[in-house]
């Protein structure tokens, strides 16, 4: 049955309002969205960045659940522990069974420095749900390119200039390198659409083992979008197909959303200064080489989930 | 009343892995590194075999072990894991948050250098470069106290006036792969003395949820920072009180500082770890030769004991301290440098000079200690050392 807007109002504000990011910030909104679709107690663990360091400033705190952040690569391997401990705790009636361990770290601490902790959790199975809140770049240092930053973005260490479009490589494909560990539940989600990010946190949930959801973040000081834009953003990543909703649960490709039409990718770089640079005299053969990337991702993504291939 | 204590040969890696399970840790994290491997592998043994209820976290680096343990120790279980080397520098940055989160975590350190080049033998190269980190660390001579420290380190680390990390540590190979005869205690006995630990604040405490690890800036860090410091500072009579209970348990009393024929010298020798034996009989030697030369054994190098350091020792004419690590670039290692800067602040500063042995698992005899004692005999008659370091043991003359 579909999850319900009235439904969500009604759980606990498990991120309280008061803490300290950004006026627009889609990360947090992200984490506070997840947890609004949570239904049991959970033990929450985060990566250095934005949302921790936003969330926490000594002496208060927004966190409404027990809550630990000990570094940057390492949050996969925090809930590991806690999720054994809680286990123990479980098994002698201490604390419910049905406890949860929820981490999340934004694309810094799961693309590039906290890949081998992700994995190895990954491998060994705790049962724990990993989200990352994917905002494509190191934006709690400043906006540096991260192995998530797009092909053509500007930022502070790929910065566009007389010989250089900006980041020259294509970011990894993070959400498949979860995949190959044949974890029980793997999704991406989007802000915008609330009700397939919540349904998929509830079926993390309910997952026995690791379950991960890779959650775009638009961040309007990285991306330079004016601040009110984030959700027409990330409507437009995922209407452009540069950011797909889909989910492969226990190994099951399913796609949950497909648009009925598909615009042009410029569409959505051209309302982000940090592509600025790729319009330039009329745009060109870049702009070209990125629709193109998208379109194939987009053709291999529904011929995994069973789709017919033709779009418009 | 004493009960009676079992006497069994074992290399020093297994009375670690023995205290380790007869503790009851609820979570350990593993990760294999030369020369700790063995201990983690009879470890894992005893839980495969089901003498240990402990869920064994086998992770994917020892910064994941570390961090591990610091998720669940925040839950609010007892939480272990062991290490050496290049697997305890890969820690470092979780040790810092270990302690700064005061979580009673207790680790095994099978001490190794730290290359380059690489080199799988002990020195307390690894030990060193954690010194400053907040951890309580008590150094083994023998199998028997790397057994003895492993149990007393969770009673430390979880006493509610400490509540700091402790790291126990013995020489790798020459204690962790020798073997040795000592006393060990039943399960029941391990079990009824550490107690079981379930805090009240904790990551499991959902009806007051509370935050590790928050984000501390210049308002309030120093003031956290100084109250972790006082809490190293006050520790030392809870790890007595902790000695004291033990050595009622089984008649072995553990001091922080152990003396040995030291009360009359002249000479005095202060080393860490495994060289004190040898030490001692090179001792026994040299008194028959008239030579009035002690011993310092420092058993517990963090909180370093500072007062009683300088108090064991002014009356001495000479000091050497012996290092078996280099602090590159600095005035003398690392345990030269803290009796020195103890002997400063107490009453009296005899001369004192470093010897740097045993780097990379060089051995160390008798017959180099009778060598560095005859030296230092010299120092007390002029009053100067030849040099600020010497070297111990290399290939050909120093000079």
């Amino acid at each position: 049955m579909a999850i319900k807007l009235r439904e969500l109002t009604q759980t606990p504000e498990l991120i309280a309002g008061g803490h300290r990011a950004c006026a627009g910030c889609l990360g947090v909104n992200a984490v506070r969205q997840v947890l609004h679709a949570v239904d049991r107690p959970v033990v929450t663990t985060s990566a250095t960045g934005c949302l921790e360091v936003t969330t926490t400033i000594y002496p208060y705190t927004a966190w409404q659940t027990p809550f630990i952040h000990s570094a940057f690569e390492n949050v996969a391997a925090t809930a590991s522990g806690i999720e054994r401990a809680l286990k123990v705790l479980g098994d002698e009636g201490a604390i419910p069974r049905k406890v949860k361990t929820i981490a999340f770290a934004g694309d810094g601490g799961t693309y590039d420095i906290g890949l081998q902790a992700l994995s190895g959790a990954l491998e060994r199975g705790h049962d724990f749900l990993y989200v990352c809140y994917n905002n494509e770049a190191y934006m709690n240092t400043g906006i540096q390119r991260s192995g998530a930053t797009p092909y053509g973005a500007s930022t502070t260490t790929s910065p566009a200039g007389r010989r250089s479009l900006g980041k020259t490589q294509r970011p990894k494909n993070m959400t498949d390198i979860v995949v190959a560990h044949s974890v029980p539940y793997v999704a991406q989600a989007s802000p915008h659409s609330w009700r397939d990010l919540a349904t998929k946190v509830k079926k993390a949930m309910d997952k026995e083992g690791p379950a991960f959801i890779n959650i775009l973040a638009p961040c309007h000081r990285g991306w330079r979008y004016p601040m009110e834009e984030g959700i027409n953003i990330s409507k437009m990543a995922v209407d452009t197909c540069v950011w797909p909703l889909f989910e492969v649960d226990e190994g099951e490709w399913n796609l949950s959303y497909r648009p009925r039409r598909k615009p042009d990718v410029a569409d959505w770089l051209k309302r982000q200064r940090r592509f600025d640079h790729l319009f330039k005299n009329g745009g060109g053969p870049v702009l070209d080489t990125i629709q193109d990337t998208v379109d194939e991702d987009w053709a291999k993504l529904l011929e995994r989930c069973g789709e017919p291939p033709k779009t418009d | 009343m004493r009960p009676d204590t079992g006497r069994v040969a074992m290399t020093g890696n297994e009375p670690g892995a023995l205290a380790m399970k007869q503790v009851r840790p609820d979570v350990v994290a593993g990760y294999p590194i030369t020369p700790q491997t063995e201990l983690m592998q009879q470890f894992a043994q005893y839980v495969a075999d089901g003498e240990s209820e402990t869920e064994l976290i086998l992770v994917e680096s020892e910064h994941s072990a570390m961090s591990a343990v610091i998720g669940a120790s925040a839950t609010g279980v007892r939480a272990m894991t062991a290490t050496s080397a290049n697997g305890l520098a890969l820690m470092w940055e979780m040790l810092y948050i270990a302690a700064g989160y005061r979580l009673p975590i207790s680790t095994m350190l099978v001490s190794r250098s730290l290359g380059g080049p690489i080199n799988i033998h002990c020195d307390h190269s690894d030990a060193m470069g954690m010194r400053d980190t907040g951890w309580i660390m008590l150094f083994a001579e023998t199998a028997q106290e790397a057994y003895d420290n492993g149990i007393m380190a969770t009673r430390i680390a979880e006493h509610d006036q400490v509540r700091l990390p402790v790291m126990t540590v013995q020489d790798g190979f020459i204690t962790s792969h020798t073997t040795q005869v000592l006393s060990i205690l039943t399960d029941e006995q391990v079990s009824e003395f550490v107690g079981i630990y379930r805090p009240k604040k904790s990551l499991s405490n959902f009806d007051q949820p509370m935050t590790y690890g928050a984000i501390v800036l210049p308002d309030f860090y120093m003031d956290v920072k100084r109250q972790q410091a006082e809490a190293m500072d006050n520790s030392p009579r809870f790890v007595e009180q902790v000695a004291d209970e033990y050595a009622e348990l089984t008649g072995r009393r553990h001091e922080a500082l152990e003396s040995y024929r030291l009360d009359d010298a002249q000479v005095a020798l202060v080393v860490l770890g495994s060289a004190a034996g040898t030490a001692k009989d090179a001792i026994d030697i040299m008194r028959e030769r008239a030579i009035a030369v002690g011993l310092l054994k420092v058993r517990m190098f963090r909180p370093f004991p500072r007062v009683e350091v300088a108090e064991a020792l002014s009356r001495t004419r000479a000091i050497c301290v012996l290092d078996r690590s280099l602090a590159m670039g600095a005035p003398m290692g690392p345990l030269a440098a803290d009796v020195a800067a103890s002997l400063v602040t107490g009453r009296r500063a005899p001369p004192l000079y470093n010897a740097v042995y045993g780097l990379g698992g060089r051995d160390i005899t008798i017959a180099d200690f009778e060598g560095v004692i005859e030296e230092a005999a010299e120092v007390a008659q002029t009053g100067a050392p030849k040099a600020t370091v010497r070297y111990v043991g290399l290939r050909g003359n120093e000079e």
